[in-house]
C-alpha cells in the first residue's frame, strides 16, 4: 500500500495541539485525536506502541509547524482510546500498548461475514488460511499482527467459534452456524 | 542681610565642609554692598563667607534660614548668581553686619565661576537638612571667644565630655521621635481591647443593643480592620449602611460605566469610588458587600464574578454574552488572537478582554492554543467544520 498518509485538517490547526477547556469542544478535539492515531496506525500497520515511540512519532508531532501535543494530553487521547476499546495496556506501568485499529466485536462480525460467505461454517480451518485467502478483501485480514487478530478471536469463542491452539503452530478455528 | 552673623569661620563638631568657592561677593536683595570678595563655604549647617583681603571679616547664615534658592544665569558682563531668599531672623539672633534691613534675599555673585556646583551642593544640603540630624550647640561661636553653657574642649577630658553629650543627645532624640509611636502603640492597644470587649457583648448581649447602636460599632470595627463578629452568609440581607452605600454607587458609577462600554472592574470602581469620596473612605470589604446587594435592590448595575474570580460591574443593559458575538468576528477577521492584541484593537483593558474571550470560549464560539508564546484564541473550528 503505497499511499502516502493525509493528514486532517485539524493536524494543522494549533488549537489541536492545547487540550481544550471547554467539554464539548474537547469532545470533538478527542475524537479527531483517535480517528487520527487509528487511521494513522493502520496506514503503518502499527499494532503496538510504546508510550515514549508515541511521544516522539510524527503523530503527536507536526514537525513542519512545530506543534506537539504534550505528554499528558497524549495520556489522555490513549485513555479515551482505551474506554472506546480500541486500545489495551500491554504492561502494569502503561509504558506500552496495544492498538487495534478495528475494535474485536469489528473483527469478530468481519470474520462471521467471511465465514458465511467463502461457506466454512460448521468447519474448521486454520488462521493462515483466514489471513491469506485470496477472496478476502485486501484491507481486512492480510497483514494483521497474528496476536491482534487472535485477541479478536478470543473475544468471539465463546460465542461462536472455538479457537484451537496445536503445539504444530497452526491455530485452529471452528465455527458453528450461530443461529 | 540681617541675618548674617559674625563668625570665627570655624567649624563645629559634626559641621562638615561640602564645598568653597573663591571670588563670591554678596548683594543684598539687589544693592552691592561692601563684601565684594570673599570666599564663600557651604557647611552642613551654615553658609559662612570670609573676606579675602581681611580673614577676621567672617559671617555666616545658618542653612536652616533659608527658604529657597534660585539659579541666575551670567549675562554680558555680568557674573553667574544664586538667589537666597531667607526667613526672618530670629529674635536672639547674635551680633551680624547688619541689625535690619528690609530685603529678604541676598544674591552671591560667582566672579569666579563655580556657580553651578555650589547651587548644587547647596541644593542637596537643603534637602538633606543635614543640621536637623547633627546638632551643634546653639549658638555658634563668634571671634568674642567661648560662650557661657558651652562645655569647654579641654584636653581628652573634654573631648570625652563632648562625646558624651554627643550620645545623650542623639538618644534624646531618638527616644522623642519614638515617643509618640508608643504612645500610639498603648492607645491602638487599648482600642483593639474595647473593640473586642464590645464585639463580644454583642455576641452575648443580642437584644439589650439597638439595631442602629450595633450597625454604628460594627462600621467602626470594619474601619478598623477587625472582622465583622456576627457574619452574614447569605448574599440578600445587609446592613442598612451596605444598602444606602449600594444606593450611592448606583448613583455614582453611571456616568463612568457608560463612558466605559457598560463594564468596569471592580479595582477600577474601587479607586473611582475612593477617589471621588475622597474623605471617609471605603474599605474593599464594604464595597464587595455594597455591590453585592444591587441586583437585589433592583438597582441599574449589578456585580457578576466570572469563573476566573474576576469580579465586575456592569450596567443591567450590559450583555456581555451579545459582545461576545462580536469579539467572535473581530478574531475571526484576525484568523486568531491573544488577550493583548484584542485589547488594544478593541480598546479596553486586558483584563476585560481576556475574560470576553474567556466566555467566548466557554459558549464554544472560541478555541485556545496555549504554548510558550502565550494564550491565543481562534474561532472554535472544531464544531464548525466537519
Amino acid at each position: 500500500m503505497a499511499m502516502s498518509f493525509e493528514w486532517p485538517w485539524q493536524y494543522c490547526f494549533p488549537s489541536f495541539f492545547t487540550l481544550q477547556p471547554n467539554v464539548d469542544t474537547r469532545q470533538k478535539q478527542l475524537a479527531a485525536w483517535c480517528s487520527l492515531v487509528l487511521s494513522f496506525c493502520r496506514l503503518h500497520k502499527q499494532s503496538s506502541m510504546t508510550v515514549m515511540e508515541a511521544q516522539e512519532s510524527l503523530l503527536f508531532n507536526n514537525m513542519k509547524l512545530q506543534w506537539k501535543l504534550p505528554a499528558e494530553s497524549i495520556q489522555i487521547v490513549l485513555e479515551e482510546l482505551r474506554k472506546k476499546g480500541n486500545l489495551k495496556w500491554l504492561d502494569k506501568n502503561k509504558s506500552s500498548f496495544l492498538i487495534m485499529w478495528r475494535r474485536p466485536e469489528e473483527w469478530g462480525t468481519l470474520i462471521y461475514q467471511w465465514v458465511s460467505r467463502s461457506g466454512q461454517n460448521n468447519s474448521v480451518f486454520t488462521l493462515y488460511e483466514l489471513t491469506n485467502d485470496e477472496d478476502t478483501e485486501d484491507e481486512k485480514f492480510p497483514g494483521q499482527a497474528e496476536a491482534t487478530l487472535l485477541r479478536a478471536l478470543q473475544f468471539w469463542k465463546s460465542s461462536f467459534m472455538s479457537v484451537f491452539t496445536s503445539s504444530s503452530i497452526m491455530t485452529m478455528l471452528s465455527v458453528t452456524h450461530h443461529f | 542681610m540681617d541675618r548674617f552673623v559674625w563668625t570665627s569661620g570655624l567649624l563645629e563638631i559634626n559641621e562638615t565642609l561640602v564645598i568653597q568657592q573663591r571670588g563670591v561677593r554678596i548683594y543684598d536683595g539687589e544693592e552691592k554692598i561692601k563684601f565684594d570678595a570673599g570666599t564663600l563655604l557651604l557647611s552642613t549647617h551654615r553658609l559662612i563667607w570670609r573676606d579675602q583681603k581681611n580673614h577676621e571679616c567672617c559671617m555666616a547664615i545658618p542653612l536652616s534660614q533659608i527658604v529657597f534658592i534660585e539659579e541666575q544665569s551670567a549675562g554680558i558682563g555680568k557674573s553667574a548668581k544664586i538667589v537666597v531668599h531667607l526667613h526672618p531672623a530670629p529674635p536672639n539672633k547674635e551680633l551680624g553686619p547688619f541689625q535690619s534691613c528690609k530685603n529678604s534675599y541676598i544674591k552671591l555673585s560667582f566672579k569666579e565661576h563655580g556657580q553651578i556646583e555650589f547651587y548644587r551642593r547647596l541644593s542637596e544640603e537643603m534637602t538633606q537638612r543635614r543640621w536637623e540630624n547633627m546638632p551643634v550647640s546653639q549658638s555658634f561661636q563668634t571671634n568674642r571667644g567661648p560662650q557661657p553653657g558651652r562645655i569647654r574642649a579641654v584636653g581628652i577630658v573634654g573631648i570625652e565630655r563632648k562625646l558624651e553629650e554627643k550620645r545623650k543627645e542623639t538618644d534624646k532624640n531618638i527616644s522623642e521621635a519614638f515617643e509618640d509611636l508608643s504612645k500610639l502603640m498603648v492607645k491602638a492597644k487599648e482600642m483593639v481591647e474595647l473593640s473586642k470587649s464590645i464585639a463580644n457583648k454583642i455576641k452575648d448581649k443580642q437584644g439589650d443593643i439597638t439595631e442602629d447602636e450595633t450597625i454604628r460599632f460594627k462600621s467602626y470595627l470594619l474601619s478598623m480592620g477587625i472582622a465583622n463578629p456576627v457574619t452574614r452568609e447569605t448574599y440578600g440581607s445587609g446592613t442598612q449602611y451596605h444598602m444606602q452605600l449600594a444606593k450611592q454607587l448606583a448613583g455614582i458609577l453611571q456616568a463612568p460605566l457608560e463612558e466605559r462600554g457598560g463594564i468596569m472592574s471592580l479595582t477600577e470602581v474601587y479607586c473611582l469610588v475612593n477617589r471621588a469620596r475622597g474623605m471617609e473612605l471605603l474599605s474593599p470589604e464594604d464595597l464587595v458587600n455594597a455591590c453585592k446587594m444591587l441586583e437585589a435592590l433592583k438597582l441599574p448595575l449589578r456585580l457578576r464574578v466570572f469563573d476566573s474570580g474576576v469580579m465586575v460591574i456592569e450596567l443591567q443593559s450590559h450583555k456581555e454574552e451579545e459582545m461576545v458575538a462580536s469579539a467572535l468576528e473581530t478574531v475571526s477577521e484576525k484568523g486568531s488572537l491573544t488577550s493583548e492584541e484584542f485589547a488594544k484593537l478593541v480598546g479596553m483593558s486586558v483584563l476585560l478582554a481576556k475574560e470576553r474571550l474567556l466566555l467566548a470560549e466557554k459558549m464554544g464560539h472560541l478555541c485556545r492554543d496555549d504554548s510558550v508564546e502565550g494564550l491565543r484564541f481562534y474561532p472554535n473550528l472544531f464544531m464548525t467544520q466537519s
